[in-house]
């Protein structure tokens, strides 16, 4: 425990001004990114979306091949979410994640209960938990803070933004990424939003309202 | 947002809780059979599980489950561990001001293999279906919580409930997770080949795999303090490793770090802490990482256990079940034995409990970790 951590721990937790300095949502073929159209598709199925979107970057990370594909949604919206984010502001334990969905890992779960009746998988059964994506995401960029996950009927900005306040307000996290990843079959959803106390250029405030 | 003063923060009591395993329908039950060496770990031969004989704690029958025909076993236990934890208590902590959190790894998700699939089905093995079920029973009218973070998820349910019992959002949370083994979950841990073939011996040198469990945990987290012996919950803390989705730290800097951060969070240093309940899961891995995770908090010769020769390791109840043991440790100043060690198994040795121990404990860490690199810590006071 370094005497920053301490100190922030021991300063008074006050509800920080707080900004979301990126976002990104991967639905219905497209790709926006920070408000913009990054990429649009054609009628593709997920699979072939998840890599046309991954090709179209020029991403370049062999694990990624091996993921599920609510894996694979979420580390391509977490790789654009972060691709101007410094991380070296931030000690690794300072940076984490709060996501939620619906279908928790259900993608996956029925493609291992598959699977059972040959011979059992450990590759496909690990993706079997909704949180591997949060592990996917802190593996790719090194954050090591608090990692939650929750199943929700819906999604619902109000709950994600409340878990994101304490994170930031206690001092427990100083960016964080939240949202949400769902996949069933060929639908998909990913809205993911970069949280920080600091605010950039084109920074809105962390509102309910700007959760869309 | 209300602005927080930390003097005016409430203090979180745990008022009711409830176990719900093969060896006690009660907290007491359970511990008195914990105090005895009483474990639920053994063979079992059921076909709908696994082929082969499996290792592990499992309802006979289901037989000390309620059953109604509207739920399943999943919504069963969780109910039934509820209602036993509420029976307890003279004050109805059932009002618009209290919570539900569920913590679970795969709920419903055995009806894969008995149900047709069908969008219906998706449906049903939702984790918020089965919360909403359980809630509605008892009349919570607040949107429920559900929790699924692997291992930790149980630790971490009981995390958030004190946090929203903090920030003043609720004044009540009924925190309750289980898990069902399936032929599902047991042919997943199967693969990784990470079943003992015996009795598991978390932190002993021939320790070789874990035994899955099942059973359900509940407590009851509240502002209003019952009776004088009410524990806190006084903090907790998460990390993650950011090393491999199904592998722990090779240094356990992480849970490391977790676990000075809940110590921070809870206003204590490491001499403070009376008994460690950690995860312990009787895997090379997770118990090698464990060990040096608590030596580098400067814990290791505070008194351990873990209870997974007990229980098996009752994956979303996990957190829950072995809390409820340390909140009880605290309050009868009891540490149960650590069975199935022998010898130290572990490249930093930590100080494993292998006998009944009266103690004085003021403060307990419970520890957990799982897939994903998830790290959890929490610290319930006297």
């Amino acid at each position: 425990m370094g005497a920053v951590t301490r100190q922030l721990y021991l300063a008074n937790s006050m509800a920080a001004q707080k900004y979301i300095t990126a976002s990104c949502i991967i639905s219905n073929n497209q790709v926006q990114l920070n408000g913009e159209q990054g990429f649009a598709g054609d009628n593709l199925g997920i699979d072939q979306l998840l890599l046309a979107v991954y090709q179209h970057f020029h991403f370049s990370y062999p694990k990624f091949h091996k993921m599920d594909n609510l894996s694979k949604l979420g580390w391509l919206a977490a790789e654009l979410l972060l691709k101007d984010f410094d991380k070296t502001y931030y000690h690794a334990e300072q940076i984490g994640t709060v996501l939620a969905n619906a279908n928790s890992s259900l993608d996956m779960d029925l493609r291992y209960q598959d699977s059972i009746k040959d011979v059992p998988s450990p590759s496909l059964f690990v993706y079997t938990l909704p949180n591997i994506v949060a592990g996917e995401i802190c593996i790719r960029h090194h954050f090591k803070g608090e990692n939650a996950f929750f199943v929700l009927p819906k999604f619902d900005a109000g709950f994600i933004k409340q878990q994101v306040d304490y994170l930031l307000d206690h001092n427990i996290l100083q960016a964080c990424i939240c949202g949400w990843i769902d996949v069933l079959g060929q639908d998909y959803e990913a809205k993911l939003y970069l949280i920080e106390k600091v605010k950039k250029e084109n920074a809105v405030e962390f509102a309910v309202e700007s959760l869309i | 947002m209300i602005v927080q003063n930390p003097g005016s923060i409430p203090d979180v009591y745990i008022v009711g809780d409830n176990i719900l395993s093969p060896i006690g329908s009660t907290t007491t039950e359970n511990f008195e059979a914990l105090k005895q060496g009483i474990s639920g770990v053994k063979a079992h031969h059921k076909l709908g599980i696994s082929s082969e004989n499996i290792i592990a704690s499992l309802f006979e029958n289901d037989g000390n489950i309620s059953i109604d025909k509207n739920y399943k076993k999943f919504e069963n236990l969780l109910i039934s561990s509820i209602s036993k934890a509420k029976d307890s208590l003279a004050v109805d902590y059932i009002n618009d001001k209290t919570v539900l959190i569920v913590s679970s790894t795969k709920g419903n998700i055995s009806l894969l293999e008995t149900e047709e699939h069908t969008p219906e089905l998706n449906q049903r093995v939702a984790l918020h279906t089965s919360a909403q079920l359980v809630a509605d029973h008892f009349g919570l009218t607040n949107q429920p919580i559900v929790i699924s973070n692997a291992c930790i998820s149980g630790v971490m349910a009981i995390l958030t409930g004190m946090r929203l019992l903090q920030s003043g959002q609720y004044e009540n949370a009924i925190v309750t997770g289980a898990d069902v083994i399936s032929k599902f979950v047991c042919s997943g841990f199967k693969s990784f080949q990470a079943l003992s073939s015996e009795v598991c011996k978390p932190f002993d040198k021939d320790r070789n795999g874990l035994n899955l469990g099942e059973g359900a945990g509940t407590v009851i987290l509240s502002i209003h303090k019952q009776n004088p012996d009410n524990v806190k919950v006084s903090g907790g803390a998460v990390s993650n490793d950011a090393n491999h989705i199904s592998g722990p730290s090779r240094t356990g800097e992480e849970l490391g770090f977790a676990i000075k951060t809940a110590l921070l969070n809870s206003g204590i240093t490491a001499n403070d802490v009376g008994y460690i309940s950690a995860h312990g899961t009787a895997t090379n891995y997770n118990d090698e990482m464990e060990a040096k995770a608590i030596t580098l908090a400067g814990l290791q010769n505070v008194p351990l256990n873990s209870l997974k020769a007990y229980y098996g390791h009752t994956l979303g109840a996990a957190g829950l079940i072995e809390s409820i043991i340390a909140i009880r440790s605290i309050k009868e100043g009891y540490i149960v034995p650590s069975l199935g060690y022998t010898e130290n198994g572990v490249s930093t040795p930590v100080n494993v409990t292998t006998l009944l121990t009266q103690k004085k404990i003021k403060h307990a860490l419970k520890t957990a970790s799982g897939f994903g690199g998830c790290n959890a810590a929490i610290v319930f006071s006297k």
